[in-house]
């Protein structure tokens, strides 16, 4: 492959797409490349990449309202609201360990992937917060969706339809989104030694508490030892987390522990130890030292528990669950058996998965997530064609011939 | 008024044809055709515009929906999905030429799973019937428009409502997980299931407000919340609207995001407390509604928390709610401001534009003067926290020279909530009122763009027509996906 293509602006962006549209060049569409690893792999000419497209252009921490473009360092604007007592509210995950990636991930990767962290069961996914995107369709024009307001349902939701899209439809300039107050504290809620669906029951008690929980999971024994403010327990893990003004933590914290009584005895962990839990849950570090393929499997959170089980008894699965069960991570050998277990248990589940991690002979050889049936398939290629109709965008990232 | 094309002779001429096919697909009395009967499904909120439809259908399954969905698909029949026809923006406004497809028939709850927090509701149950099947265990369903007690899930994800509380919860697409979808074809796809972020396209975010151009949802599948332990509200009372806009970014930027944050002007105070006697403060230019949650204590500190806030704006006066019976009495003026409003004046149109919050006390200066230039009064509602604004036109429906100006009124108070950065709804969709603005927001391009996502759904555009996107020269324009 040739140099990336690396526009300075939108106008050069426009510039760079229309001229791969008039030539049909499939271009493989990138940030700083660190999520190159998922999915499929694209068979591409060239590379274009949005790095360039960088900073914060607009910033109302009173409307909660932030934009940037799409190639800003997600961690430059984690800061830039940090500085303001504010966070961007889905909690998105990094990656880079788990992936073997270098650069830094990018407003656009995260919304491109549509990737959220633990505080998703409680607030929404990123494309819950995305209010607005301009954006380069396959044409070489500029597409703008929603605004830079909170409510907004004026014509067809674009922001969310090019929102997990992994730049199949259209090249993401610029995007606004809607950030949140950094609750003052955090505090975690913690079972040790519950089997897994004793865990899950505890988790779903939990998250059915009028105590307003954020993030719950559940760590087996080898998952929590990776874990340093975990490994103490000695066990099993089961979290919840309170994120609220100090005395609200205080007080909902000790009120789950009561309400979480017939589980067991419960400890509760304090800010730094709750930081470092969720951060390690938020990146799948209990994986991140796995040699092979890693999996996200999505089912509802009863469901959860089965599909770890299954996947056990098809290979040596190492796993862990967040969302309240609803989203199992696993890592396994990549192999075609390992990922023929993971869709049969997936499915058994009526739920969803995602290969994240794999080589690129095995994520280009099966369904790196679920295929569609034929009446949706049918409408999937002429949305494709409606944005992209030379199929010069990320060409089968996420389906084959799509 | 906005105009509305030719219905298509070659249909009507073949009704009774329609009419006989549609019959033999759903049980009698679920095809309706006198006129005598079918005059009830003329006109939805938007009562201006009416128009009797070909006929009615009342399917019950959504077996029944996809082969009346396949027979008009293969007559060339136009489709109005309608739930309660509560849409303010005439989503559910008929054609001469288009079948009704009602789905106040399928009205079951199917399942509720409090385990996994969901509820599975077929698309004619009321939005407020999910949170009382669930209310008794302590849950909710979060989105709560004001028209909850009328109207249909099924309507909520067409138009994507909204409510007081999403500043907290979220709007419709915020709390779903997935639905059951027809197409024009009459095919059946289910979109995301009982589990969150469904791998591959937001199909599920894009059908959400798509205002039934894309095809009809049978089934929802929502996520139901657990209440919170308790909720109290406050109105805090401002000499000016200026004031109390900077109070609201000053609340804002305590860090505390109260669950609702209500805001309502002269007119509004005036209206509501007329109606409801909630001991709104008659002397104020504007006021606030504040809710917080939690434990008694919690809403205790919460709200002196906002009351500090308040008191540095110089407020006429400061009331918290004592009890819940205070809170509801709060809620009812608001929640019942359009039928206040409707007390006072023979007919209103209720607006709905959204706006960067920093631009209320501009916008609410520039609506007045508007107001007096074109001698129709003007009430102004606001979902403060997240800049949706609702101004009620009063006008007199029997003298059309004022329903023009007040249809003037509204266009231009929207043009200019699109001029300070915001766009034409917030929460009650573009329908047929606002279709002729879509040009005021969106670029030729970016519109070709939306008409060729509605084509991959709907090639012959027969799903809900003339609606959301303004009519081009001829059909034979219309943009057919590849």
């Amino acid at each position: 492959m040739s140099a990336a293509l690396a526009p300075a602006d939108e106008a050069e962006l426009i510039a760079a797409v229309t001229a791969a549209h008039d030539s049909g060049t499939p271009l493989e569409i990138l940030g700083n490349g660190s999520k190159r690893g998922l999915l499929r792999p694209v068979q591409a000419a060239r590379g274009l990449s949005a790095a360039r497209l960088s900073g914060i252009s607009f910033y109302s921490p009173q409307e909660l309202v932030l934009s940037a473009q799409a190639g800003t360092p997600l961690a430059r604007i984690e800061a830039a609201v940090a500085e303001r007592g504010q966070q961007i509210t889905s909690e998105p995950p990094d990656f880079s360990a788990l992936l073997g990636a270098e650069g830094a991930q990018t407003l656009g990767g995260v919304v491109g992937a549509n990737l959220s962290g633990p505080r998703r069961v409680a607030w929404g996914a990123t494309r819950d917060h995305v209010l607005g995107v301009r954006a380069v369709n396959g044409r070489g024009e500029l597409v703008r969706s929603g605004g830079r307001v909170l409510k907004n349902v004026t014509g067809l939701d674009i922001c969310k339809l090019l929102t997990g899209s992994h730049g199949t439809l259209a090249v993401l300039s610029e995007i606004t989104i809607k950030v949140l107050p950094t609750p003052e504290r955090r505090g975690t809620v913690v079972l040790a030694g519950l089997d897994p669906a004793q865990g899950v029951a505890a988790l779903s008690a939990a998250l059915g508490s009028p105590y307003a929980v954020s993030g719950a999971a559940y760590l087996p024994a080898d998952a929590a030892a990776t874990v340093p403010s975990l490994a103490w327990l000695g066990g099993s893990v089961t979290l919840a987390r309170i994120e609220d003004f100090a005395q609200s933590v205080a007080y909902r914290t000790d009120r789950l522990r009561a309400e979480l009584a017939s589980f067991g005895r419960a400890e509760v962990l304090d800010d730094a130890a709750s930081v470092a839990a969720w951060a390690a849950v938020r990146d799948a570090v209990p994986l991140a030292g796995e040699a092979g393929g890693i999996w996200r499997v999505s089912v509802r959170p009863s469901n959860g528990p089965s599909v770890a089980a299954a996947v056990s008894r098809a290979f040596a699965a190492r796993w862990f669950m967040d969302w309240g069960g609803g989203l199992v991570w696993i890592a396994g050998p990549a192999s075609e058996d390992a990922h023929a277990a993971v869709m049969a248990a997936a499915r058994a589940g009526g739920g969803s998965w995602m290969l994240l991690r794999g080589p690129d002979a095995l994520r280009a050889g099966v369904a790196v997530i679920p295929p569609e049936p034929a009446a949706l398939a049918k409408i999937t290629a002429s949305v494709k064609a409606a944005f992209d109709p030379r199929g010069i965008l990320n060409p089968g990232r996420m389906y084959a011939g799509v | 008024m906005i105009a509305q094309p030719e219905p298509k002779a070659n249909v009507l001429a073949r009704r009774d044809i329609i009419v006989a096919g549609l019959r033999a697909l759903v049980r009698e009395s679920g095809v309706i055709a006198e006129p005598r009967l079918l005059k009830p499904y003329e006109t939805d909120g938007l009562s201006a515009y009416r128009q009797v439809p070909l006929a009615v259908v009342l399917p019950e399954t959504t077996e029944q929906v996809a082969a009346v969905l396949a027979f008009l698909h293969g007559e060339g029949v136009r489709v109005v999905p309608r739930g309660a026809g509560t849409s303010l923006s005439g989503g559910a406004l008929p054609m001469a030429d288009a079948v009704v497809v009602g789905m106040m028939r399928m009205n079951r709850i199917l399942d509720i799973d409090y385990a996994n927090r969901f509820a599975l509701v077929q698309a004619g149950v009321t939005n407020i019937g999910i949170t009382q099947a669930v209310a008794g265990d302590g849950f909710f369903y979060a989105p709560d428009p004001s028209s909850q007690l009328a109207c249909m899930i099924g309507g909520n994800v067409g138009m994507n409502s909204g409510g007081a509380h999403c500043l907290r919860y979220g709007v419709t697409a915020n709390n779903l997980l997935g639905v059951r979808l027809v197409t024009i074809r009459g095919e059946v796809i289910d979109i995301g299931g009982d589990y969150l972020d469904a791998a591959g396209y937001d199909w599920l975010g894009l059908i959400t407000g798509s205002e039934g151009q894309l095809g009809i949802v049978t089934e929802v599948t929502v996520r139901i919340l657990r209440g919170p332990e308790g909720a109290r509200a406050m109105l805090a009372a401002f000499r000016a609207n200026e004031v109390a806009g900077q109070c609201v970014d000053a609340i804002i930027a305590s860090g505390i995001i109260p669950v609702a944050l209500e805001f309502m002007d002269r007119p509004a105070i005036h209206a509501c407390e007329a109606f409801a006697h909630a001991g709104y403060p008659l002397d104020a230019e504007a006021m606030l509604i504040i809710e917080v949650e939690g434990s008694v204590a919690e809403q205790d500190w919460l709200l002196d928390r906002i009351k500090e806030i308040c008191a540095k704006f110089d407020p006429i006066s400061l009331k918290v709610s004592q009890s819940a019976e205070e809170s509801a009495a709060i809620w009812k003026g608001r929640k019942g401001a359009f039928g206040a409003v409707g007390r006072i004046s023979p007919d209103y149109l209720c607006m709905d534009g959204t706006i960067p919050t920093s631009q209320l006390p501009n916008v609410l200066r520039r609506i007045q003067e508007m107001s007096a230039a074109c001698g129709l009064q003007v009430a102004n509602i606001f979902h403060a926290g997240d800049g949706n604004l609702h101004p009620l036109i009063m006008f007199d429906a029997n003298d059309s020279f004022s329903f023009a100006k007040a249809e003037k009124f509204g266009a231009d108070i929207l043009r200019l909530c699109v001029e300070v950065g915001g766009c034409l709804t917030g929460e009650h969709g573009v329908g047929v009122e606002k279709r002729d603005l879509m040009p005021v927001q969106f670029s030729a391009v970016e519109l070709e763009q939306q008409r060729r996502i509605k084509s991959a759904f709907d090639p012959h555009w027969l799903l809900n027509p003339n609606k959301v996107f303004p009519l081009l020269p001829s059909a034979a324009a219309l943009p057919l996906a590849a």
